[in-house]
């Protein structure tokens, strides 16, 4: 747990540089929101305090915290790290940004799959959360090498849209907006795009009667 | 060149288009309820601002509200709150609230085209993944996160990158015992419940077509399901009789309602309009379907048999495997006969008064068997008067099922309706993750008529048989 929520990693990184963690692997398709974070804990009013139920069911026998569950991976103490990684169509399902909330506040500041869902990677960019699609291929390299070396290391350099596998120099290259890519290098959000931009707002409004 | 459904909604509502980035766009309608708006309210306020557009917003109360004694003040606490905390913000910002105990209350996605608040070629979003269920109208419907919903409350638009389009065609007349919740998780089994990410999918042919409005919204609902940023359907005669007289649609026969319906008629895709992908589906081909794993694309025609672990990729095993294991089921069974404890009608995906209707019209006569638990959770207030008017109530009751009042409920188990750990149910809603229906609980997905089918005969059944 942490106070990572809604804060930006990538601001002011000097140029050239990545942001090298070791990494946990989730290596599990199709992991949607209702595991990341079950409904029932979205009863809060605040966007704080997710992160201790994230992964909730999957983490302890009986809903209970006493009981956790020794072979899923965040009670692994063998693996750390700010780089979560899953398995293909990471985040789908349910619209619900909790699922980011949950993962931030954890204390991840990056998730990497082969494949995200839509409505969580822009919930993900909205928190300052860093999505990084690689290639099949790629992320199966990363599963194997975490496996073989639980302190393997990713590095994920932002500016120049690279990831790369740390012991082995490995690199792939990801997609991201110009637009976004800017709002997590300074750490804005697109309400303060929006509300700059009112006027025009109203004038579409009056023009589209 | 032509243009498709999608792009004459899409270009009518970007306000602009920011260069290398994604497009702001302009949202007509956007539905709230209690559970994903609160913060969104919150960072309001933080900031210091109004809700921009508040006549263009509509609440509603519905993901985490009982289903039984709703005149009482809710017993969970952190429910309570929440719903409380809705009607202090709605109050608070200018919102109209359809809350408990309001006529028009219901799932946000059941009261948005029943009251004609839906209309086509609206842009529509909501801080839910189903919301693509109001693309039935001929519209761009989206779910949204909460900081989403904060940037339509604070300027009523939003950034959004345009998605890749593809187009479904499901022609031909479909089969005995085969309605369209069926023809949607047929298409999910097909392509996979990531097969449209990334698209927009509008939904053509000749079988949707035919399909009333009702029909249409449980397709479209399930879009998400397939990973699709928002399904629709042209609009046509259907949609168009839907919403003539509807509370909040136009006056019939007014000016108003010309001048609309004349922009409606434009609302479909021209012929020579090109999609990204395209699907060609049989009618024909399809059977009562029902889901036998943890997420919608793992569905088979309920005759079929669950898949045997060498018809599975190598690299999907782990995945397969750890989902048949949490359903306590073996690769290779036929999954008609499975024993079943819970039935379960309701959500956004089949609570309207044609699915009560339907399944009313199929247990008439019957009675549910012993040991299973049915619940039907109508989708709004109007629908359970509806069905009490129509003795629909009366029917459910000589059959042991138990009509409860309106909500998501079961669906997501964020209120008491929950499955118990470890038991079966045969489900109408849209989702069978790990712990969607209560922790440990396993859901099997189908229509109205195949849950029906499994309330009468206590396990997994074929409806082609039980009918006439």
């Amino acid at each position: 747990m942490s106070d990572n929520n809604n804060k930006s990693v990538f601001q002011n990184t000097p140029s050239g540089n990545g942001f090298k963690s070791t990494v946990v692997p989730i290596a599990i398709e199709n992991v949607d929101t209702d595991q990341i974070i079950p409904a029932r804990f979205l009863k809060a009013t605040s966007r704080e305090g997710f992160g201790k139920n994230l992964f909730r069911d999957w983490r302890y026998e009986n809903d209970d915290e006493t009981q956790p569950k020794k072979d899923f991976v965040l009670n692994n103490p063998t693996y750390t790290g700010k780089i979560l990684v899953g398995g293909k169509n990471f985040g789908s399902g349910s619209s619900r940004e909790h699922a980011a909330w949950a993962i931030k506040d954890y204390g991840f500041d990056v998730v990497v799959s082969s494949f995200f869902a839509d409505i969580f990677k822009n919930n993900a960019l909205n928190n300052f959360l860093l999505p990084v699609t690689v290639s099949e291929g790629f992320l199966h390299k990363i599963f194997a090498a975490v496996e073989k070396d639980p302190k393997t290391e990713l590095e994920v350099n932002l500016p120049e849209q690279t990831i790369t596998l740390v012991s082995t120099g490995e690199k792939e290259s990801f997609d991201i907006n110009n637009y976004k890519k800017t709002c997590l290098l300074n750490g804005y959000d697109d309400i303060d795009y929006l509300l700059s931009m009112k006027q025009t707002i109203e004038e579409f409004e009056t023009a589209n009667k | 060149m032509g243009k498709t459904l999608f792009e004459k909604i899409w270009d009518k509502h970007v306000v602009k288009n920011i260069e290398g980035g994604p497009s702001v766009l302009y949202i007509d309608r956007h539905f709230i309820h209690e559970v994903t708006s609160p913060q969104a309210f919150g960072g309001l306020e933080k900031r210091g601002l109004k809700a921009f557009r508040p006549k263009q917003v509509v609440a509603t109360a519905d993901h985490n509200v009982p289903t039984l004694d709703q005149h009482l003040p809710i017993k969970e606490e952190l429910s309570r709150l929440q719903v409380q905390k809705l009607k202090e913000n709605c109050e608070k910002f200018g919102i109209e609230l359809y809350g408990l105990g309001h006529p028009f209350q219901g799932i946000v996605h059941v009261i948005g085209p029943e009251l004609g608040i839906t209309q086509p070629g609206m842009t529509i979003v909501c801080g839910d993944s189903h919301t693509s269920t109001h693309g039935a109208f001929g519209c761009m419907a989206f779910g949204i996160g909460t900081s989403e919903v904060e940037m339509v409350l604070a300027t009523q638009c939003l950034m959004q990158s345009k998605p890749k389009l593809m187009r479904i065609n499901v022609e031909g007349t479909l089969n005995k015992g085969v309605v369209s919740k069926d023809i949607v998780l047929y298409i999910i089994s097909k392509i996979s419940a990531s097969g449209a990410t990334g698209y927009a999918v509008e939904f053509a042919g000749s079988a949707i077509r035919n399909l009333s409005m009702e029909a249409r919204m449980t397709i479209c609902n399930m879009s998400i399901e397939m990973g699709a940023r928002c399904g629709m359907i042209g609009a046509d005669e259907t949609t168009f009789n839907y919403i003539k007289g509807r509370l909040f649609a136009p006056p019939a026969g007014g000016e108003e309602w010309d001048k609309a319906l004349a922009y409606w008629k434009t609302l479909h895709t021209d012929e020579d309009a090109v999609f990204d992908k395209e699907i060609n589906i049989k009618a024909e081909d399809i059977e009562p379907m029902i889901t036998y794993g943890t997420n919608p694309g793992m569905g088979i025609g309920v005759t079929g048999h669950v898949p045997a672990l060498n018809e599975i990729d190598e690299k999907e095993k782990p995945s397969f495997q750890k989902s048949l294991q949490y359903m306590g089921l073996q690769p290779g069974i036929n999954i008609k006969g499975k024993k079943v404890d819970y039935v379960f009608i309701g959500s956004c995906t089949n609570s309207r008064i044609e699915d009560l209707r339907m399944v009313a019209s199929f247990v008439k006569g019957k009675k549910k068997a012993d040991d299973v638990e049915v619940w039907i959770v109508p989708g709004s207030k109007q629908v359970e008067k509806q069905a009490m008017e129509e003795g629909i109530h009366k029917i459910f009751e000589e059959a042991g099922f138990m009509l409860r009042q309106p909500g998501c409920s079961a669906c997501l188990a964020m209120n008491e309706d929950k499955i118990p750990a470890g038991k079966y149910a045969v489900s109408t809603s849209n989702r069978n993750f790990e712990g969607r229906q209560g922790p440990g609980a396993r859901t099997f997905l189908a229509s109205p008529l195949t849950a029906a089918a499994a309330a009468i005969t206590g396990e997994v059944a074929d409806v082609r048989e039980m009918m006439p």
